[in-house]
């Protein structure tokens, strides 16, 4: 019999755990070894170090040159391992330690500067609490004292982590690991248990639905392309996440490569596809590096190429990197650039489903979708249709950022509340600011205002209040955030990227943003054609959006008012006040702004005349000065400068 | 324009039409932008005339037809970060640097290109020199960045 901890663990993983278990060895060895893989518990200290993007953009970078320098100087034998995102990226970045027979313990906020005291301390078997997060849970393990557990902290405790299991857990680009916590297995199983028809129809009977925003049934999909008579079907993961304020799909790719992978391998088998393509932003090298090796490992493994584990099964994925345009992440315009030419969408029907990626039948799924997958295969559809609403089932993940204390990523069930995220989760809006409203579905979604704070998160409930569920973005803005700025934020967006097929969208969302943009113009020296359009713009905008709406051709022309709507129907207020008023309230429109020299203040020192770019500023040296409103273009420069708190803003 | 060959030669075993944006960005890579020379390559290459290639091209954000700076920032302009204020941030960047967005600057040195989200929205405002990132950056920090890679520079 072989002695399992002395044969390579590749080996061990094929034979014992993915291939039928061999009767030659104990269950309780397998687990044995697998636990030892799993880092259950470490027989030398773990440095885990989060280097997602977010992390290395927080100084992980220099948290683990600091961290390799304090062993060497103490020339302690430490594994370091670089993992993905917990999600929690207001903590970042985060530096977590276990040690041998003791509980993996994570520190927040650990700039390099703090990697010293807080290495010292750990290995004095003494932790410096106020940096600490938390610790993981393991009965088997000696628990740290007086030391938080991670999962009671407000922010993971309503979680519930499907997609997001292993981001920042695990050594992404580790198939060891992540075959150990169970993966793959459910990919094998299926293709060993059930028919390509059975997996739609499981798939089906989960509800899961598309989770890049459209929100369509994944397994009625499916049905469609798997119904098609075809020679060739293709697979096709939409990772080009354009969509601003969502981050989940690269956390996703960079935490958990290969939970992505086998929900794409299971799909493929499910539809009959032996190709296919991850199509992902240039923007994120990281996520394409990490995903790179993770499929080298697969491929070596046996579980991507030709007669997968004997089974006869072939599957194979691609990465195709994406060029940077929004549009791209309609169906149809993805398949174009991916054929090599001009991203633009063509009207639907033949849908995908049925003529796709070079004329074949072609399925189209985001990161998410597919990284729900092998769950729903493994645990049943049953347990997946148990979690979430009457129409919406399962978890979601949301992105944070904005104004709000914790940013990061959160899954929770469907029908959690928004008010539930942002303020018990999300630690609510910092600096004691008012919560004005939040921004959901990025370009194609809408506000959610206080009143409306306590619907319950599913696909249709969004839409009833005028915004999407889009990928999952979720920006928080507070009092000091201006609606007609954000809408032409989103405008402007739009308009650049509209790719110019149809005429709604191309010159609808320029008009559109000519509208805003006359709004929020300095009032002096306009024209009157300019105050004209000014007091059109307000009915103009929503008849405007109406029909851009109505008669775009694809998805992102017919949800491109959305932003603008949704902040005239909630906040018709603020437009007024630009436009009739020419004030903007929250002080964010700089041309609308007017300052004024307090002469009791003013030294005449002279220097807000020289910083003027307008030179808007006059007066004598030693006496009070005066800005000329008509000149003012509202820069603010002069307010910065003054020494003496002579300038304000007229209210 | 040699590399735009060997790249060609590289992918010679399936070449078509779907190969055409990868050559692109893999030219870009290498050259940093797209001359007029590796488009009409690729073009007599892959036999699809050069505007075809132009069209593909100028489509999308990532191509670049103009060399770029040593120090390439990308200045992130998602919606977090422009609610915490990346607007006057650039505005700041191209008034140290004395270049637009999309350009370069004279000695070439440092070019700006805004990006419509980075993905690191929870750090925002964002802003990335060649690969490295840089979190929660104000007016003042971004000053500071930029005098630390000028002083690298001397």
């Amino acid at each position: 019999m072989e002695i399992l901890n002395q044969i390579d663990t590749k080996d061990f993983l094929k034979k014992y755990v993915l291939a039928d278990k061999s009767p030659t060895q104990t269950q309780s060895s397998v687990n044995a070894e697998l636990s030892r893989i799993r880092r259950d518990d470490v027989v030398k200290p773990v440095i885990y170090i989060g280097a997602g993007t977010c992390g290395l953009g927080a100084g992980a970078d220099k948290t683990l040159q600091e961290t390799m320098s304090y062993i060497d100087k103490n020339k302690l034998d430490v594994e370091v391992i670089k993992v993905g995102c917990i999600g929690l990226c207001a903590a970042e970045p985060l530096l977590d330690i276990q040690l041998p027979g003791k509980n993996r313990v994570s520190f927040q906020n650990v700039t390099s500067k703090k990697v010293d005291e807080i290495l010292q301390g750990v290995f004095g078997q003494e932790v410096k609490s106020e940096l600490i997060l938390g610790q993981f849970r393991n009965e088997n393990l000696e628990a740290w004292e007086n030391t938080p557990f991670i999962d009671e902290h407000p922010f993971f405790a309503p979680q519930q982590r499907i997609v997001l299991k292993n981001c920042g857990v695990v050594n992404p680009i580790d198939i060891e690991e992540y075959i150990a916590r169970g993966g793959y297995k459910s990919f094998l199983n299926t293709i060993k248990d059930f028919t390509s028809a059975e997996v739609c129809d499981k798939v089906e009977k989960s509800g899961l639905r598309g989770r890049g925003g459209g929100g369509f049934p994944t397994g009625k999909k499916w049905k469609f392309a798997h119904s098609q008579e075809a020679d060739q079907r293709y697979l096709i993961c939409n990772a080009d996440e354009g969509d601003p304020g969502a981050f989940m799909d690269r956390a996703v790719i960079e935490g958990d490569p290969h939970r992505l992978i086998e929900g794409m391998a299971i799909s493929a088998y499910g539809i009959g596809a032996t190709k296919g393509y991850i199509y992902i932003r240039a923007e994120y090298p990281l996520a394409i590096e990490r995903l790179k090796i993770a499929l080298d490992q697969a491929r070596e493994y046996g579980l991507l190429g030709k007669n997968i584990f004997g089974s006869s099964v072939d599957f194979d994925l691609i990465i195709k990197m994406g060029a940077g345009a929004f549009v791209c992440g309609e169906e149809t315009a993805l398949i174009h650039s991916i054929e090599g030419k001009r991203g633009m969408p063509r009207p639907r029907p033949p849908f995908p489903a049925i003529s796709g990626l070079f004329g074949k039948p072609t399925i189209i799924n985001n990161v998410e979708t597919f990284s729900n997958v092998p769950e729903i295969l493994e645990k049943g559809e049953d347990w997946y249709a148990s979690i979430g609403t009457a129409t919406s089932k399962g978890t979601k993940v949301f992105a944070l950022s904005g104004k709000i204390s914790l940013t990061g990523l959160v899954e929770i069930p469907m029908g959690t509340t928004i008010r539930d995220i942002i303020f018990d989760i999300a630690g609510g809006i910092p600096d004691n600011k008012k919560f004005k409203s939040v921004q959901i579905g990025g370009p194609s979604g809408g506000c959610i205002t206080e009143e409306n704070l306590d619907i319950q998160i599913d696909y249709e409930s969004l839409i009833k209040v005028g915004a999407m569920m889009g990928s999952g973005g979720l920006v928080v803005m507070d009092e000091d955030t201006c609606m007609v700025d954000v809408a032409k934020f989103f405008m402007d967006f739009i308009q650049r990227e509209s790719c110019g097929k149809c005429i709604p969208c191309r010159e609808g969302t320029r008009r559109m943003l000519e509208i805003l943009e006359s709004i929020t113009h300095k009032p002096n020296g306009s024209s009157e054609k300019e105050a004209l359009e000014r007091f059109k713009g307000i009915i103009q905008l929503e008849k405007l959006g109406k029909v851009i709406r109505e008669t775009s051709l694809c998805g992102l022309g017919q949800t491109a008012p959305n932003p603008v709507l949704s902040t005239i129907k909630w906040f018709r207020d603020e437009y007024e006040a630009h436009i009739y008023e020419r004030k903007c309230p929250s002080g964010v429109c700089t041309e609308l702004r007017t300052f004024k020299i307090d002469v009791e203040k003013c030294t005449g020192c002279t220097i807000c005349a020289h910083k003027c770019p307008t030179n808007a500023i006059i007066g004598t040296r030693k006496a009070p000065h005066f800005i000329i409103e008509d000149k003012c273009i509202g820069c603010g420069n002069c307010e910065e400068v003054c020494k003496f708190d002579a300038v304000d803003i007229v209210a | 324009m040699e590399q735009a060959t060997v790249e060609i030669q590289e992918v010679k075993k399936t070449p078509g039409r779907d190969s055409l944006i990868p050559i692109l960005q893999e030219i870009q890579e290498r050259e940093g932008f797209l001359s007029e020379r590796s488009v009409a390559e690729v073009g007599t290459r892959l036999n699809i005339p050069t505007s075809k290639i132009y069209g593909v091209a100028t489509f999308y954000n990532q191509f670049r037809f103009e060399p770029k700076g040593k120090y390439h920032i990308q200045v992130c302009r998602g919606t977090a970060c422009h609610v915490l204020g990346s607007t006057t941030v650039l505005a700041q960047l191209e008034k140290a640097l004395k270049a637009k967005a999309g350009q370069t600057t004279r000695d070439g040195k440092f070019s700006i290109e805004v990006v419509a989200c980075i993905g690191a929205c929870g750090l925002a405002p964002v802003i990335c020199i060649n690969g490295e990132f840089h979190a929660k950056v104000t007016e003042q920090s971004m000053i500071e960045i930029i005098e630390n890679y000028k002083n690298t520079e001397a």
